[in-house]
């Protein structure tokens, strides 16, 4: 009879045989191979690596096998490794205006230097369901044209050139080492490379959500997009012993800026300002919600009065992180019987109470 | 209770995939000087770099983390959760430290150098040089009175805990009791009002002038604290509402006990119930010197 009380060794190593039989499905299917994943649901890779902090497609295509697809539970294996992995050092800011585009979209000019790429994007799809793609099926080539160009400035810099949007933030960027929130506990008010950071590991559906209600009026920022470009940069690393930066590989990201409504003061011409999103891979969606909330968390340096969920900095950073939240919510799996049993006991006693005060006849 | 005692005899080999007790040396070395910290000025919360550790948050990364800072290979680990050995998440830590770090484990209170704990301290008294981990959820003792972290780091700062008598104080004018039954708040050496972590109030006298170290890791919080051997930990009341623990009408169904935190247990789905004490360690022990609860025969 006491047995139910009893978790056990042998039920958490039968549970996880169970996982394993299940994950496998029907044995009649051949298996899915973790290439498979990285090349075929490639979307979700990038998420996982993009919430994961760290870029590396075979690890999340690993991860997201052994998840199940599950992408918070692949995202976490990818951080518990990242964890155990040594640190050199930061790489120098990739330079995106030199990045090799597949993509490269403006919402602010009808053409620009450069030139509107629209690239591999679901945009512009119908949403129907593609019937052929539940058959084996060889799609037709790609067309063929000229190169995209190497050199596409930014949009916000041929806007910054005539001074029509604030400074790209050398200001904002800290002449110290850029702060590390896997090292460093987090602090209120964070610094801007703290929240960029926290905000580029934070979960896609929390902060397309606060995103979202910016747009409905939670702390309106009229925003564009100015441009979003997907393509790939060089990473370069600059060695203390060496002097000079060298170039260790290249990854492939997402960029959005958001041009929101202009700020002026009595001192200063009011000009347009920013909000900045990123992402590992192609991650558009996540990129743009960043964005926006970015710029909702400058509330102060505008002097816009924060009075919406996405311009509190510490309701926002302290909350978007989904490994973190999946493990507190899910924690209350774990036995509480001991404090239970304490409310248990204060309930009784406060019903007898409660009896005893209004019925002092029924409580004998 | 036979998996986890034999497990418990054999010393199993360390994985030497990782390094020992699973965190790097520089990691460990970061958590030390927070711990030294803490201990230097009790029920403090000291702000550290949690990392992210192969188990969730919420399931006691922050006591993993405190425990793999402190292990050595000559240490013997026990486990608890609910005060028991063998429920699952105590299981599952345990077997984490036995692989990465390779150490003896333990399901005896008195004989284990490190205990690791949530939601419970062991009935049986520490001992000098024994160390006791908590598992911290929220450490933060104002957060459901102010949620934000820059004010009640300002509050902690300048001993402003009259918004926490406020709340005592309406617990006793709304309900006639302080309706708070665990992580019940502590005022610790006369300074800070410190989250026990979620223990039942029935474990705070245990705090005080205890002979262990207690040592507080809340892993998603990033937050470290502790209480010296020997420090003083108030409950906070008031003087015509004095604090008070838990008690039950009944002893434990299997030994007998009536000073233990008992668990209820449901037997069937009329009504029929037992209590049982919560740390299986301090009932086996007193069943093992003979004493015998009313349902001992069946259940043993």
């Amino acid at each position: 009879m006491y047995v139910a009380v009893k978790g056990g060794e042998r039920a958490i190593e039968n549970a996880h045989r169970l996982l394993a039989e299940d994950r496998r499905g029907d044995p009649a299917q051949s298996e899915i191979a973790p290439e498979q994943i990285r090349d075929q649901l490639k979307l979700a890779v990038d998420r996982v690596m993009t919430e994961g902090s760290l870029y590396d497609r075979d690890l999340a295509a690993l991860a997201l096998k052994q998840a199940r697809g599950d992408q918070i539970e692949a995202i976490f294996l990818l951080r518990a490794y990242r964890t155990t992995l040594p640190r050199f050092g930061a790489a120098v800011p990739v330079e995106t205006s030199r990045m090799a585009l597949e993509r490269r979209i403006s919402a602010t000019f009808k053409d620009l230097p450069g030139g509107q790429i629209l690239g591999p994007t679901f945009d512009y799809t119908h949403r129907l369901l593609d019937h052929d793609l539940a058959e084996g099926h060889a799609p037709a080539a790609p067309a063929e044209g000229a190169p995209a160009p190497d050199d596409a400035p930014r949009v916000l810099d041929l806007l910054a050139q005539e001074g029509l949007i604030e400074e790209a933030a050398d200001g904002d960027r800290p002449a110290r080492e850029p702060g590390d929130i896997t090292r460093e506990p987090p602090s209120f008010p964070a610094e801007r490379d703290v929240r960029l950071q926290t905000l580029a590991r934070g979960d896609e559906g929390f902060l397309l959500a606060l995103g979202y209600s910016t747009q409905r009026g939670y702390g309106r920022t009229h925003p564009f997009a100015g441009e979003i470009r997907l393509g790939t940069v060089a990473v370069e690393f600059e060695p203390e012993e060496l002097g000079f930066p060298v170039e260790i590989g290249e990854i492939e990201m997402t960029e959005c800026q958001m041009v929101n409504q202009f700020k002026g003061s009595a001192e200063q011409a009011p000009c347009f300002t920013r909000g900045y999103g990123v992402a590992f891979g192609h991650g558009e969606r996540k990129a743009m919600a960043m964005a926006l909330v970015d710029r909702s968390l400058r509330a102060d340096a505008f002097g816009e009065e924060r009075d919406s969920p996405a311009q509190d900095e510490e309701f926002v950073l302290s909350h978007c992180d989904n490994v973190q939240a999946t493990g507190f919510v899910e924690h209350l799996k774990l036995p509480h019987y001991v404090d239970f049993q304490s409310e248990l006991e204060l309930l009784r006693r406060l019903r007898r109470e409660h009896a005893e005060k209004t019925q002092p006849e029924a409580a004998e | 209770m036979s998996d986890a005692t034999q497990s418990a005899a054999a010393i199993p080999a360390r994985d030497p995939t990782y390094n020992f007790a699973y965190l790097d040396e520089q990691t460990k070395r970061m958590i030390r000087r927070a711990l030294l910290k803490a201990v230097a000025v009790p029920g403090y919360q000291v702000p550290f770099a949690g990392r992210e550790m192969p188990m969730p948050y919420g399931w006691g990364t922050g006591g993993v983390q405190v425990t793999a800072s402190i292990l050595t290979a000559d240490d013997r680990l026990k486990v608890i959760d609910q005060g028991a050995d063998d429920t699952t998440n105590a299981v599952s830590i345990r077997k984490f430290f036995q692989r990465t770090a390779g150490v003896a484990v333990t399901e005896k209170t008195a004989e284990a150098s490190v205990i690791q704990t949530r939601h419970r301290i062991p009935e049986a008294p520490l001992a000098d040089g024994q160390i006791l981990v908590y598992q911290v959820p929220i450490p933060e003792p104002l957060r459901f009175l102010e949620p934000r972290e820059t004010e009640t780091r300002k509050m902690h700062a300048y001993q402003d805990y009259g918004l926490m008598h406020v709340k005592l104080y309406e617990d006793i004018a709304r309900h006639g009791h302080i309706a708070t039954t665990y992580a019940y708040p502590v005022k610790v050496e006369g300074r800070y009002v410190m989250d026990p972590s979620p223990t039942p109030k029935f474990d705070n006298p245990k705090m005080s002038d205890c002979p262990a170290l207690q040592l507080f890791g809340a892993g998603r919080e990033k937050r470290i604290y502790a209480i010296p051997p020997y420090t003083k930990v108030e409950s906070l009341d008031f003087e015509d509402h004095p604090f008070t623990v838990q008690s039950w009408e009944q002893r434990c169904a299997l030994c007998g006990a009536e000073d233990s935190f008992l668990d209820e247990v449901l037997t069937d789905d009329k009504g029929g119930r037992m209590f049982v004490c919560s740390d299986t360690d301090y009932c086996g022990d007193r069943r093992a010197q003979g004493f015998r609860g009313e349902a001992a025969e069946d259940a043993a």
